[in-house]
């Protein structure tokens, strides 16, 4: 079992994912240079939050042509976990591994805060670990975060059940518009969703920053166990 | 373009800032007359920003050695020793001038500069604070300052990928023409990992890797050592534009390169550019250095000599190599889509020689530029306002709502919550940060180890007006005190001096006072200064700020298994650990009332080394949860700061005496605990610590019992004024 971390130039959350999946939830993780044309030998890819190509011209609009991406689509098409998180959802969604697109932040400022996210009655392998319907505090960091689709594609998601996380008030109900909850306007409050076959997840808040009591929560740690029984599963 | 070459003028040195006694000087020295691109060279290392050739005099009275100093001040950033093989690297720089001009550039590149300075060091940066001075926030262009240097600052961190954990953002009137904008970095490195800034080794090849030159930020630094006028607007286009993806870019490629045996120093171009970076650099090997100027890579064409060597560009830096490894260098940095130019070579001569276009172009000695600049002890006399404002009898105050006067305070900027500013800085990038903004110091945890890293910017510009001498040594106190606060011991400093125009006897004696004060405090804790800056000149249209000395204090946490509770339980009592002199004089409470006058509190350092004493013992023996200093706003601030932490009402009392003055008034020495009280008795008790209960947390209700009628509000009101007051303010 190996999980590549994929290292864009302008990737920053490359050592966090890289040290939770390591030495918080015990899945062997190596990073793997963008410039690199191969994925042979690994069973995920897990693309990290960041600036990949400093966010010019859009988020994650670069990061697509990268060398390793057609080996990402091959993990990807394989049935094999790819998980992007932050900038890597926003690669993901402009490579087309997921649909829709990241917006700027309704109030056009970065934000760095705690959200609450329910997790949505899908059959993801990485919500395995979670309760339906569970209420889980993870923080957000991104300028580009309001979650867009065309109403074709949202009634997809949405019958599919593939919105994996949703920002919630913290007693679990949806906003009514107010940005208390969906700080970023996401449409239909939707933080994280996946492809149809449920082995792809983007979502924007970051649940390798919540995976030790040390830095004040472990939310996100199941997330990464969920990761690590799938591969095993499939070993 | 010859007018780089031809000689230089009277009249061109005043231009460039030089006065006609340095201009004397400079053809002395070299026994003939500097051709514009020499004076212009002289210009910027002569400059107050480049030279502390106002400031050097004092400054020698700081303490900068101790057991754990690798390296203290004239590097690019101080290093301090944290055990187990691993230092830290920090350094706080201002970037005052440029942000006022233009403040989301401005503040972006003061954050880039100070990144590079410490990763120049082999040193990645793990953390940032920003200690943020703003005038009134109904000034002209106030909010459009705050604005664009808060998302300046996140612009550059959040991209490079630094948390931002902290500092102070404060409103005074006396900034409203001359904001500061003061930013800090911390790294860590192993102690064999680390590089300084030295062109060792005649022969060995000069490197300029990062970003290419072009026109940008010409006289930065010469910008940076005037007053200001009306004519600021002109001088936008010497305020540089910063790139966070190919700083973050030059990071990874320094750190991949300094694995390998390839470098033998390295130097950022900061202020002053390829011009101070170089003779910096041979000037502390005492070497020499031969520069090819047509080898530098340039974003433009038609580029003089005068301005390649004056460019302040971004994202640049200065590498002296050792021979052989030039493939090793290349191929590193075109992994990284970087630039590295081979432009020269360390020569044993003494003597900076460049060239362009087969001419010689500069040909000057190093030792009288970089290390023999002038030096002034400059007249100083006592500001007449002082004889207005230092009145012995403590000013007073009578209150008719002590609940609405502490509603009031909270809701002011200078209180209210600064959410508004720190969310929009990624603090928890590298998921270190166990305790973010918004407490009284910044705690990161070092990976690997159970250490922790804790780290504060304070001082308090109200004392330091009326006072210099004894608001600068409170600062030292209150930075201290903030780090025991978080279960830390202060293990060094960074200050950066913001100050006045230097030429003015009064800004002078400030200085003076200011540098003194912090010397005697910093002696008295045993804490050196291992880097710093200097940002005089921090005058428009004639006024002087207020005297401003940041002092950033790095702490030392050896297990981070004893540091404070993020959740205080119902019902748990609130104490009040230490004691002093209490006064209005210089509080923010009688400030908002429109006075400023008084004599400060005294500070005693015995009880504050007493104070913290008691803090990191309560923690290392876990008989203390948390722990909260008292500073501005006074006792019912503190306790109201308490509560909104704790998400609790409180009921308890203030000491006797005055009502106004026990819940509003100032002073040193104390601090608000919470524990497990009979093991903090015993503590309190062989220190000789006064120790007192205060009252219970819990409820909805917030009233503290006084000599007089009692201060009453609710949590729900706290929660309300604190949270909205900065956005009402900000009309955001």
């Amino acid at each position: 079992m190996k999980a590549a971390v994929v290292v864009f130039p302008g990737s920053n959350c490359d050592h966090d994912i890289h040290h939770v999946l390591n030495e918080v939830a015990g899945v062997p993780a190596e990073y793997v240079w963008h410039g690199e044309s191969s994925l042979a030998g690994y069973d995920a890819a897990v693309l990290p939050g960041g600036f990949s190509y400093g966010d010019y011209l859009r988020c994650g609009a670069i990061a697509r042509f990268s060398p390793i991406m057609p080996e990402v689509e091959r993990l990807a098409r394989e049935g094999r976990p790819v998980l992007g998180i932050c900038n890597g959802f926003q690669v993901l969604t402009e490579c087309h591994l997921l649909p829709g697109a990241l917006l700027r932040n309704r109030k056009l400022k970065f934000l760095c805060q705690d959200v609450h996210l329910r997790v949505e009655p899908s059959a993801s392998l990485y919500a395995a670990k979670y309760r339906k319907g569970e209420v889980l505090r993870i923080p957000i960091a991104h300028m580009d975060g309001n979650y867009f689709c065309d109403p074709d594609t949202l009634r997809e998601l949405e019958e599919g059940k593939r919105v994996v996380f949703r920002y919630v008030r913290p007693d679990g109900t949806r906003e009514d518009g107010d940005g208390t909850a969906n700080p970023n306007g996401a449409l239909a409050s939707i933080a994280g969703i996946m492809n149809k076959e449920g082995n792809v997840l983007g979502m924007m808040p970051h649940p390798e920053r919540v995976s030790e009591a040390a830095l004040g929560g472990t939310d996100g740690r199941r997330l990464f166990q969920a990761l690590k029984k799938f591969l095993e599963g499939r070993a | 373009m010859t007018d780089a070459l031809r000689p230089g003028t009277l009249p061109d040195a005043r231009s460039f800032g030089l006065k006609e006694e340095e201009f004397d000087r400079i053809v002395a020295r070299l026994g003939r007359t500097p051709n514009l691109t020499e004076l212009g060279i002289f210009a910027v290392l002569w400059s107050e920003h480049c030279s502390y050739k106002s400031s050097r005099i004092h400054l020698k009275k700081l303490p900068t050695k101790g057991k754990r100093v690798l390296q203290g001040p004239g590097e690019n950033a101080g290093v301090v020793d944290i055990g187990q093989g691993l230092c830290v690297v920090f350094k706080m720089e201002s970037h005052n001038h440029p942000s006022f001009i233009e403040p989301f550039q401005g503040a972006a590149t003061g954050v880039g500069g100070i990144l590079r300075d410490v990763f120049t060091m082999g040193a990645r940066p793990i953390a940032c604070l920003d200690s943020l001075r703003f005038g009134a926030p109904d000034a002209p262009r106030m909010q459009y300052l705050v604005d664009g240097v808060v998302a300046g600052i996140g612009f550059y961190g959040n991209c490079f990928g630094v948390p931002t954990v902290g500092g102070e953002t404060t409103f005074f009137e006396a900034y409203n023409e001359n904001i500061l904008v003061n930013a800090f970095t911390l790294g860590l490195a192993r102690h064999e990992d680390l590089f300084f800034g030295r062109a060792s080794g005649a022969g060995n090849p000069v490197y300029y890797v990062g970003s290419k030159t072009g026109k940008d930020g010409i006289h930065g630094a010469t910008m940076a050592s005037e007053e200001f006028s009306d004519a600021t607007e002109e001088k936008r286009p010497t305020v540089q534009v910063g790139d966070p993806f190919t700083e973050k870019l030059l990071l990874e490629a320094l750190l991949e390169l300094m694995k390998t045996d390839a470098i033998e120093g390295i130097q950022d171009m900061g202020a002053a550019g390829l011009t101070s970076s170089s003779f910096e650099m041979a000037g502390r090997a005492g070497t020499g250095m031969r520069l090819d100027l047509d080898q530098v890579p340039l974003r433009e064409t038609g580029m003089t000599p005068y301005e390649i060597m004056l460019s302040e560009s971004q994202e640049r830096m200065l590498l002296v190599a050792r021979h052989g490894h030039d493939a090793t260098i290349a191929r590193i940095f075109h992994k990284w889509g970087l630039d590295a130019s081979l432009i020269g070579e360390v020569t044993g001569d003494g003597r900076m020689v460049c060239t362009w276009k087969g001419k010689t172009v500069v040909d000057l000695p190093i030792a009288p530029l970089a290390q023999d600049a002038p030096l002034y002890d400059r007249p100083r006399r006592r500001p007449s306002y002082l004889r207005k404002v230092t009145v012995e009898a403590d000013a007073k105050a009578d209150s008719a709502d002590l609940g609405g006067d502490l509603l009031d305070l909270l809701e002011h900027p200078n209180f209210a919550s600064k959410r508004w500013v720190w969310r929009q800085y990624d603090h928890q990038v590298r998921t270190n940060t166990v305790i973010g903004p918004g407490l009284d110091a910044a705690l990161l945890r070092v990976k690997g180890t159970r250490m922790g890293v804790a780290m504060t910017s304070d001082v308090n510009p109200l004392y330091c007006y009326l006072d210099p001498r004894e608001g600068t040594r409170f600062a030292v106190a209150e930075a201290a005190r903030n780090l025991a606060c978080v279960g830390a011991q202060g293990i060094g400093v960074t200050d950066c001096l913001n100050f006045g125009n230097p030429e003015k006897p009064e800004v002078m004696w400030q200085f003076k006072e200011a540098v003194e004060g912090m010397a005697s405090a910093l002696k008295a804790f045993k804490i050196p200064v291992v880097s710093g800056n200097v940002s005089l000149y921090n005058d428009t249209e004639g006024r002087s700020i207020w005297p401003t000395p940041t002092v950033a204090m790095v702490g030392l946490v050896k297990d981070m298994r004893r540091v404070p509770e993020r959740e205080l339980p119902e019902g748990a009592r609130v104490l009040l650990a230490g004691d002093g002199e209490v006064r209005l004089a210089g509080s923010q409470y009688l400030y908002h009332k429109g006075t400023l006058v008084g004599r400060l509190p005294k500070l005693d350092l015995k009880m504050e080394r007493k104070l913290q004493k008691f803090l990191l013992k309560g923690y290392a023996k876990r008989a203390l949860r948390f722990a909260h200093d008292v500073s501005e706003g006074g006792l019912a601030a503190a306790l109201a700061e308490v509560a909104l932490f704790a998400g609790m009402g409180f009921d308890g009392s203030v000491p006797g005496g005055d009502p106004v003055l026990q819940c509003f008034g100032e002073g040193g020495g104390r601090a608000l605990v919470v524990g497990e009280e009979e093991a903090l008795a015993a503590l309190a008790r062989a220190l000789d610590l006064p120790l007192r209960p205060l009252g219970v947390l819990g409820g909805e209700a917030f009233r503290l019992s006084t000599g007089g009628a009692p201060l009453e509000t609710t949590l729900d009101a706290l929660q309300r004024r604190f949270e909205g007051g900065f956005k009402k303010a900000m009309r955001a």
